[in-house]
């Protein structure tokens, strides 16, 4: 059984030409896909719909044989907040909450990944510790870590309470390369502890061969349809 | 609630915006709130002045106008009634006493004023509470007087001081002094928190006595009596410019007034002094209203203030709202979040307004108590004003709707990137 399967799906910004025409994409549960493209692809509007922000103009979305598409925006905001973490290229901290409270925020938002990560406090300090942030870091503002610091505590965030998927937008392109290696290392470690299945998307190919599966969105995403790629 | 501790920790963070913002908020409700409070206690204040009394006589008058110059001495009467006339009412069935009295002097700006001695033992304010001497007693000879308590502390009299009274009640320069008659100070009053405190009182016949030989308003050279001359004379008022009555029992007042209104000897208007007082806050409403729209517009001004600042952290916060977003919050618990700010921001503006206003009030309570003899109690506000503070509260929070809706529909259309 696929985690996601995407069939048929496109869409348009209104008044605009279509940037996602995907024919078929799938996951399998705790798979890691690296999904490669360059900006104005159509990446952010692919995880936008992925993520149950948009809804398709016409396609099937299907999540957990949950057809996302059909679930109405209050569902799909409280799907997300139960079965995805999100962790952005950068600036993904509230800036006024301590770092444990940060990592914290999605078991405020989800009762589900609440009771899966049981005593959220001891979660969230097990995973800040396997990310390599002591202890003398959770209790202060999120915004006076570093940079690699901070994206390290929105990993930790996103796999609070075992999300299925963990959608990651360009995550390392703030970090120099060898803490891009250190962070894919910590990631893909926790990701294994959780089961969490990965959709990473990047520009930068180099980082391919870690994963499961690379994938192309050129290679998938035909906007204007299939025989116009051809 | 998931939400308020984040509004809070928000908040925290913009501290020093946040601060000023109820800064602003905490002085508008402190105008509001003592504007209100002032007017209240201007109304109480002149309630208890004429608590004591039924029933004030003047000649033909407009009620306002007689219980102004009667009791709080703003303006002049136009015209006297007659000492028959005073004798007449004094002996009406009704009448428990009746205290008969003479306005048109001063002293250095303080109303002097001409009664009997029994004045001090009628007159009551405050609920019922007698006028008390802080020191020595109630005019006795005729060139004695009784100063208040504001008159004494202010111009520094003792008793057995001497004075000099001056004819009419007008600019201090240009009156023309009855210094032929000195006068002793026998006693000074208890401060009362009434016009009492800013008077002088002699005996009706020293008031007779003073301004024999002044019949045109002026001396006439020669006309006037000696001090001792004036002790031998029979001085009968001829006429006085108001009288106090009190009554054997309150039912009777409106009869008695109905009756001295249609006295066919003389044209006498009878007020009930909080009825007149009613009529006044009618025509003083006006006022009080402009000031209360004022202050209210005041408060309306630093609410949008918080709306400023609402707004202007919008740009800031949408990276904030756009992870919320991820993180499975819905649009309308941001929209939420943005209207819990601006209550609590509301609330702790009202909270730190009323603060304020009761610092203000027991700060100013004595400069009130001496400039305008108004008591102003540091209570705690009455529950329509709470009302008031309710309706503010939520005007502060409808407002937030603004940004509130602005911040919904941006998070729709964003989802989870972040636009700039």
């Amino acid at each position: 059984m696929n985690l996601l399967s995407i069939d048929g799906l496109a869409y348009a910004w209104p008044g605009q030409s279509p940037v996602v025409g995907i024919d078929h994409f799938s996951m399998a549960p705790g798979e890691r896909v690296f999904l490669h493209g360059p900006s104005g692809s159509g990446k952010s509007t692919l995880l936008g719909l992925i993520g149950g922000l948009l809804v398709p103009d016409s396609g099937s979305l299907r999540f957990l044989e949950t057809g996302l598409n059909r679930l109405s925006r209050p569902q799909r905001d409280r799907f997300r907040a139960d079965h995805m973490g999100v962790i952005f290229q950068q600036f993904n901290l509230l800036p006024y909450l301590s770092v444990l409270d940060n990592v914290l925020l999605p078991c405020r938002f989800s009762r589900a990944r609440a009771q899966k990560a049981g005593d959220g406090v001891l979660a969230a300090k097990r995973l800040l510790m396997a990310m390599d942030l002591d202890g003398d870091l959770w209790t202060r503002r999120a915004d006076a870590l570093s940079v690699g610091q901070q994206q390290r505590v929105a990993a930790a965030r996103a796999l609070i309470g075992q999300p299925e998927l963990v959608i990651a937008d360009e995550p390392t392109s703030a970090l120099d390369t060898d803490r891009r290696a250190n962070f894919l290392a910590l990631l893909f470690e926790q990701m294994a502890a959780t089961g969490s299945a990965l959709l990473f998307v990047s520009h930068d190919r180099s980082l391919a061969d870690a994963f499961d599966r690379s994938v192309s969105l050129d290679a998938i995403n035909h906007p204007a349809g299939p025989e116009a790629a051809a | 609630m998931t939400l308020v501790p984040l509004a809070l920790r928000s908040l925290r963070n913009r501290w020093y915006s946040v601060l000023l913002t109820v800064v602003t908020i905490a002085i508008s409700i402190a105008l509001l709130v003592l504007v209100d409070r002032v007017r209240n206690e201007v109304h109480e204040s002149f309630y208890r002045t004429v608590s004591g009394v039924d029933l004030i006589v003047g000649a033909r008058t407009s009620p306002v106008q007689l219980l102004l110059y009667s009791v709080f001495g703003i303006g002049d009467a136009t015209n006297n009634l007659s000492w028959e006339t005073y004798q007449e009412l004094e002996s009406a069935r009704q009448v428990d006493w009746a205290v008969p009295f003479a306005l048109g002097d001063s002293h250095r700006g303080y109303r002097v004023m001409g009664t009997t001695g029994e004045f001090f033992d009628r007159f009551r304010y405050s609920a019922g509470q007698p006028l008390v001497f802080a020191d020595g007693r109630a005019f006795d000879d005729l060139f004695e007087v009784v100063v208040g308590h504001r008159v004494a502390r202010n111009l520094g009299y003792e008793t057995g001081d001497g004075i000099i009274l001056a004819h009419g009640t007008g600019s201090t320069r240009l009156q023309q002094q009855h210094e032929d008659h000195p006068f002793t100070i026998t006693g000074i009053l208890e401060p009362t928190g009434t016009p009492v405190d800013q008077s002088l009182y002699i005996s009706l016949q020293a008031h007779k006595a003073i301004h024999i030989g002044w019949e045109t308003g002026t001396p006439r050279i020669g006309a006037q009596v000696e001090p001792d001359e004036a002790r031998e004379m029979d001085l009968e008022p001829d006429s006085v410019t108001a009288i106090y009555v009190g009554l054997t029992s309150r039912a009777a007042a409106f009869q008695l007034q109905r009756a001295v209104n249609e006295y066919r000897e003389e044209a006498l208007t009878a007020i009930l002094p909080g009825v007149a007082l009613q009529e006044l806050w009618r025509i003083t409403g006006v006022a009080e209203q402009a000031l209360l729209i004022v202050s209210a517009i005041v408060v309306a001004a630093g609410l949008l203030g918080m709306l400023t600042v609402l707004l202007s952290t919008m740009n800031e916060r949408r990276r904030e709202m756009a992870i919320l977003r991820a993180l499975g919050a819905r649009p309308g618990q941001i929209a939420g979040l943005l209207v819990i700010e601006a209550a609590v921001l509301t609330l702790a503006g009202i909270v730190a307004g009323l603060v304020l206003a009761l610092v203000l009030q027991a700060a100013a309570a004595p400069v009130l108590l001496d400039r305008f003899g108004l008591i102003v109690g540091t209570s705690l506000p009455e529950l329509y004003q709470f009302g008031i503070l309710g309706l503010i509260l939520a005007a502060g929070m409808i407002i937030a709707l603004v940004p509130a809706g602005m911040a919904y529909r941006r998070t729709v259309a964003d989802g989870m990137q972040v636009r700039s």
